[in-house]
């Protein structure tokens, strides 16, 4: 079979489109077919989405015109190169663009607050150098950040943190309860 | 280790054993991390970038599991081993295009790869063999363990591991498994199934990973969510799904055998005359005739034959593979020659 498109060299690659329900089959050379995908990923790629994604949360965190102009003062990258580009620069651009990114990850994922595995031997420097991470899990602070949750309509994250406040709270009881005994 | 040497040997993840393996090929696990105060690899200028190869390098040589792994500088490789690494599922091909700064750890067993500089500083990847999740985990769970104490990993109390896109940010970890469903295909059932997976957030790649599509009936799914839950959660989420796609496969299986045995015979035994026949054949050809002898072999029905010999006709015929084999640049129409030579000649019974 000949390629689709130069109609010269033998079709290696098979690709399979599907554009507004209309399924075509396109049979390409290796030629071809590396254009094709370069044209393809051009087109709509993972920054594409994120960057919709960006958009959206900046309407929730702050006025255009301040997030754009952000920049980590570590790493240059700015909040407008970080939409563009769909990746962030460096670990303190966390730090310098949190306000946003709380926002788009609880878009991506569901959830704001991480619950898995921490690094064994955690650098104390690098626990100072993130303001972000100093949020504790204090029952004050959980209950600001319900709050929060509340205020912006996040309910599933506003559920979670109910739980997590009851749970905080159960088991201070627990450790006055043991500590009273002995 | 050399790199030559891997093209004589099976991946220890195609072995076509462990715990389900008539239709779990493989797990995989990887791990996004990386370095604090470093720029992330986009973004990072030459120095910065070699400075991670160095620092890699050393925590690597004190990790138990890694110790005596090869570390490849991929700007010394040429285009067709980069291409080899990837076909084996070692490395992504964004690591082969791009090679500056970039490295590859390997071991022996190809069970642990670690790609230095990709998107993250470090995506450390293990695979083995049949649908094995817990022990995956152990072994990169462990690795993980030992790296963190030789490198300041980037992480944050709130939103857990940092990586350059936030779409990994958290645990930094992607499950995947990969399934062979040609009943579930054949049946017409797969869609529905697919469906379903989508809207639990689990996403589906063809067999030669990111960006293809599934072809000759293998599926490989992953979860998507990786913050806000606890890395045995995640996986136990995919346990599940996978549990329940392992039960549907195997219930479609049963029906084609008793419904529609002698079509599934005819196709089986054609494929297999295919491809002890051929000698001239396409990659995509080869796919499908594959998952049929592999079908045939997971039922019974084609006796005396190893299933990792199968799986390793999938990786051996990929185009970088034929190339090494024959000791040069091959044509598309030179590869297919040499494709339908390699399986004649390991179908031989």
């Amino acid at each position: 079979m000949l390629c689709n498109i130069c109609n010269k060299n033998q079709a290696t690659v098979h690709l399979t489109e599907i554009v507004d329900n209309q399924m075509t089959e396109l049979h390409l050379c290796d030629d071809c077919a590396k254009k094709k995908s370069i044209q393809m990923e051009q087109q709509f790629g993972l920054s594409d989405l994120l960057a919709g994604l960006v958009d959206y949360s900046k309407q929730l965190g702050g006025s255009e015109k301040m997030a754009a102009g952000t920049q980590c003062p570590f790493c240059g990258l700015t909040y407008e190169d970080f939409r563009k580009i769909g990746r962030l620069g460096c670990s303190e651009c966390y730090t310098a663009f949190g306000r946003y990114l709380g926002p788009l990850l609880k878009r991506i994922h569901g959830a704001s607050q991480h619950v898995g595995k921490t690094p064994l031997s955690l650098p104390q420097e690098g626990l100072k150098s993130s303001a972000r991470s100093v949020r504790g899990s204090s029952v004050t602070e959980l209950k600001t950040r319900l709050q929060e949750a509340v205020d912006h309509e996040e309910f599933e994250e506003a559920a979670r943190l109910r739980d997590a406040i009851k749970e905080a709270e159960k088991k201070k009881k627990e450790t006055k309860k043991e500590n009273g005994s002995e | 280790m050399d790199l030559n040497d891997l093209i004589n040997q099976v991946s220890s993840w195609l072995k076509g054993t462990g715990p389900h393996s008539d239709i779990v090929i493989s797990s995989r696990i990887r791990l996004a991390r990386n370095l604090e105060k470093t720029p992330f690899p986009h973004w990072a200028k030459k120095n910065d970038a070699e400075q991670v190869l160095v620092s890699t390098k050393a925590a690597f040589e004190r990790t138990a599991e890694l110790k005596s792994a090869v570390f490849l500088h991929l700007e010394e490789l040429d285009n067709i081993d980069k291409q080899f690494l990837v076909e084996r599922h070692l490395m992504s091909n964004e690591h082969a295009v791009r090679s500056n700064q970039k490295a590859l750890c390997v071991t022996s067993r190809e069970d642990v790869a670690v790609m230095v500089n990709e998107e993250d500083h470090l995506r450390i990847q293990v695979m083995e063999s049949g649908f094995d999740l817990d022990k995956t985990w152990d072994v990169i769970n462990s690795i993980d363990d030992q790296l963190s104490g030789f490198l300041p990993y980037a992480f944050s109390r709130e939103w857990g591991y940092l990586t350059a896109c936030p779409t990994n940010t958290g645990t930094g970890m992607r499950g995947s498994v990969m399934l062979h469903l040609p009943a579930l295909v054949m049946s017409r059932q797969i869609n529905k199934v697919l469906e379903a997976i989508a809207k639990l957030s689990f996403t589906t790649r063809g067999l030669y990973g990111e960006g293809t599509q599934a072809s000759g009936n293998f599926f490989q799914i992953s979860n998507q969510v990786s913050l806000g839950l606890r890395e045995e959660e995640i996986l136990g989420n995919i346990k599940g799904v996978i549990g329940q796609i392992i039960e549907q496969e195997q219930k479609a299986r049963e029906v084609l055998l008793a419904e529609h045995r002698e079509m599934l015979e005819d196709r089986i035994w054609r494929s297999y005359g295919t491809l002890k026949n051929a000698h001239i054949i396409s990659s995509s050809e080869t796919v499908e005739l594959l998952s049929m002898l592999r079908l045939g072999n997971d039922l019974g029905l084609i006796e005396n034959m190893e299933r990792g010999l199968i799986n390793e006709l999938f990786i051996l015929t990929q185009p970088a593979h034929l190339q090494k084999l024959e000791g040069k640049k091959l044509s598309a129409n030179e590869r297919d020659v040499k494709r339908a030579q390699i399986i004649r000649e390991r179908l031989k019974v």
